[in-house]
C-alpha cells in the first residue's frame, strides 16, 4: 500500500460515529475513503458545506476546499463562510486532519509558508488548528530523508501547541503535555528506525503494531 | 433607485483606486460578468478583498493577471501562480489573512462592530504588530473591521424585489460582503417572481444593483 493510503486508513480509525470532521487538501482528503461503514461521519468543507460527498466528474455548481466539483450527501447543508468558520473556531468541529511541512514536540505546526520559496497562504488552516477539538496531522515521516517531526519548527507556524496526534507511514505519535509518545510503529519497520528518522524526542514504553496494516 | 441594470450602466460607477470586495471561493460564486465590467472599464490600482487569488483565468485572478490590482487582501493565493510571481517581484502587495479572520473582519464591519477577538494566529507571524487582549484568562488577537467601497456578489438567484439566495456552495463570502460595502452589486443567473421569505439569504435592502447574466 502506498504511504498516503497507509496514513489515510490509520487516521480513519480515529473517527467516531457522529463526528463532524474537516479534512484538508491532499492526503487528508483520502481519509474519507477509509471511514468504516458502521460509522456515520459528517464531513465539513470550510468553503461552506456540512455533509460534503464524493467529488464529481462534472460541474455541480459546488466545490470542495480545493476547488474541485463536489456533491452533498442527504441531510447536508450549504452555509456561508462566517458560519463555516464559527463551526471551526467555535469548537463544533470534532476532528480536523491536515498536512504538515514540519511539526514539533510541543505540538506546534508549520504548514503554510516557505519564506522566499513558496507563499500560498494559510487559507483556513490556522482557524482549523486552533478551533477543532482534535487536530490530527497526516504527513510522511520525512521529506527527502530529512525528519519532519522536529524538536522545534523552523518554518513560520500555522499554530502554536495545538496538534494532538501525528500519523505517518511509519508511526502513530501522540502529543502529550510533556512531549511526544510513540504509540504505534508499522510492523515492517522497527522502533529504532522510527527514532532515527525523528528529530524530536520520543517517549517509548508501550509501542504497539500500527493498526490497519498487515505485517 | 432602479435595481436591475445592464453592464454599461455599471461602468461609470467604477473608479481607479477603489477598494472592492469580490465574493467567491476559488471562483466558485464569483461574479465573472462583473469582473468583466471591471476589466472593460479599465480601472486600475484596485485593492481587492477576496477569499483567495482565484485562478489565472477565473475569478479575481483575471484582474490580478491584467495588472489592475495594487493590493490583494486574501487568505490564499496558491492557485494563482501569477499572483505569487507578482508578489515576489513587488508589483502586487499581498496581505494574507486567516480565512476565518478575514470573513469575521468583514462581518464586523457590516455588523457595526469595532473589531473581533480571535485566538487564530496567536504565536504566529499573524500576530505581528497587533494588539493582544486577555479576556477571562485567555489571549486573543484584536482584528479590525474590513470594509470596501464596492462589493461584487455572485452565485445568486434574485427575485423581482432584489432578494437573493445562493446556489450550492456559491454562498461562501457573498452574503457577508453584502453588508460591508458602500455600494453592493450582485450578478444573478436567474430572476424569479418571488423567493420564499424563509429562504432569502440576502434581503433586498442590502442590494443596490443587480445584473442578470
Amino acid at each position: 500500500m502506498e504511504d498516503k493510503y497507509i496514513i489515510a486508513k490509520r487516521i480513519a480509525m480515529e473517527l467516531s460515529d457522529g463526528d463532524l470532521v474537516n479534512l484538508g487538501i491532499g492526503t487528508p482528503t483520502l481519509v474519507a475513503d477509509f471511514i468504516p461503514a458502521d460509522r456515520h461521519v459528517i464531513l465539513q468543507s470550510e468553503n461552506g458545506i456540512v455533509g460534503i460527498g464524493p467529488l464529481s466528474d462534472v460541474p455541480t455548481g459546488s466545490v470542495n476546499a480545493g476547488g474541485n466539483p463536489a456533491t452533498i450527501v442527504p441531510g447536508g447543508s450549504y452555509i456561508d463562510s462566517a458560519l463555516s468558520f464559527s463551526l471551526i473556531r467555535g469548537g463544533h468541529v470534532d476532528v480536523t486532519v491536515l498536512g504538515a511541512l514540519e511539526v514539533d514536540q510541543e505540538g506546534s505546526l508549520a504548514s503554510w509558508i516557505i519564506p522566499g520559496k513558496k507563499v500560498p497562504g494559510m487559507g483556513g488552516a490556522m482557524d482549523l488548528v486552533v478551533g477543532a477539538k482534535k487536530v490530527i496531522i497526516a504527513t510522511t515521516h520525512t521529506n527527502n530523508g530529512r525528519p519532519k517531526i522536529l524538536k522545534k519548527c523552523a518554518l513560520p507556524l500555522t499554530a502554536y501547541r495545538q496538534v494532538d496526534l501525528i500519523v505517518t507511514e511509519l508511526a502513530v505519535i501522540a502529543i502529550e503535555p510533556d512531549g511526544l509518545r510513540l504509540l504505534e510503529v508499522h510492523p515492517d519497520h522497527t522502533i529504532a528506525e522510527v527514532v532515527s528518522l525523528t528529530e524530536a524526542i520520543l517517549k517509548i514504553d508501550r509501542v504497539r503494531p500500527m493498526k490497519g496494516v498487515e505485517a | 433607485m432602479r435595481k436591475f441594470i445592464v453592464k454599461s450602466e455599471l461602468i461609470p460607477l467604477l473608479k481607479d483606486g477603489m477598494t472592492i470586495m469580490v465574493g467567491g471561493f476559488l471562483a466558485n460564486g464569483s461574479p465573472e460578468h462583473l469582473i468583466d465590467a471591471l476589466l472593460e472599464a479599465g480601472v486600475k490600482d484596485l485593492t481587492i478583498i477576496a477569499n483567495d487569488g482565484g485562478w489565472e483565468d477565473r475569478g479575481v485572478g483575471r484582474l490580478i493577471v491584467a495588472g489592475r490590482v495594487k493590493k490583494l487582501i486574501a487568505s490564499h493565493i496558491g492557485t494563482n501562480p501569477a499572483a505569487g510571481r507578482m508578489m515576489s517581484a513587488g508589483t502586487l502587495d499581498v496581505d494574507l489573512v486567516p480565512q476565518g479572520t478575514l470573513v469575521e473582519r468583514i462581518r464586523a464591519k457590516g455588523a457595526g462592530l469595532g473589531g473581533i477577538l480571535t485566538p487564530t494566529g496567536l504565536g504566529t507571524i499573524v500576530q505581528e504588530g497587533k494588539t493582544i487582549l486577555t479576556v477571562a484568562n485567555a489571549d486573543y488577537l484584536l482584528e479590525l473591521p474590513l470594509g470596501a467601497d464596492l462589493a461584487l456578489l455572485g452565485g445568486a438567484i434574485a427575485d423581482c424585489f432584489g432578494n437573493l439566495r445562493y446556489r450550492g456552495s456559491m454562498r461562501n463570502f457573498n452574503p457577508i460582503m453584502a453588508l460591508a460595502a458602500d455600494l453592493v452589486v450582485a450578478e444573478v443567473s436567474e430572476i424569479i417572481p418571488e423567493l420564499d421569505p424563509e429562504c432569502v439569504i440576502t434581503p433586498h435592502p442590502l442590494v443596490d444593483f443587480i445584473l442578470e447574466a
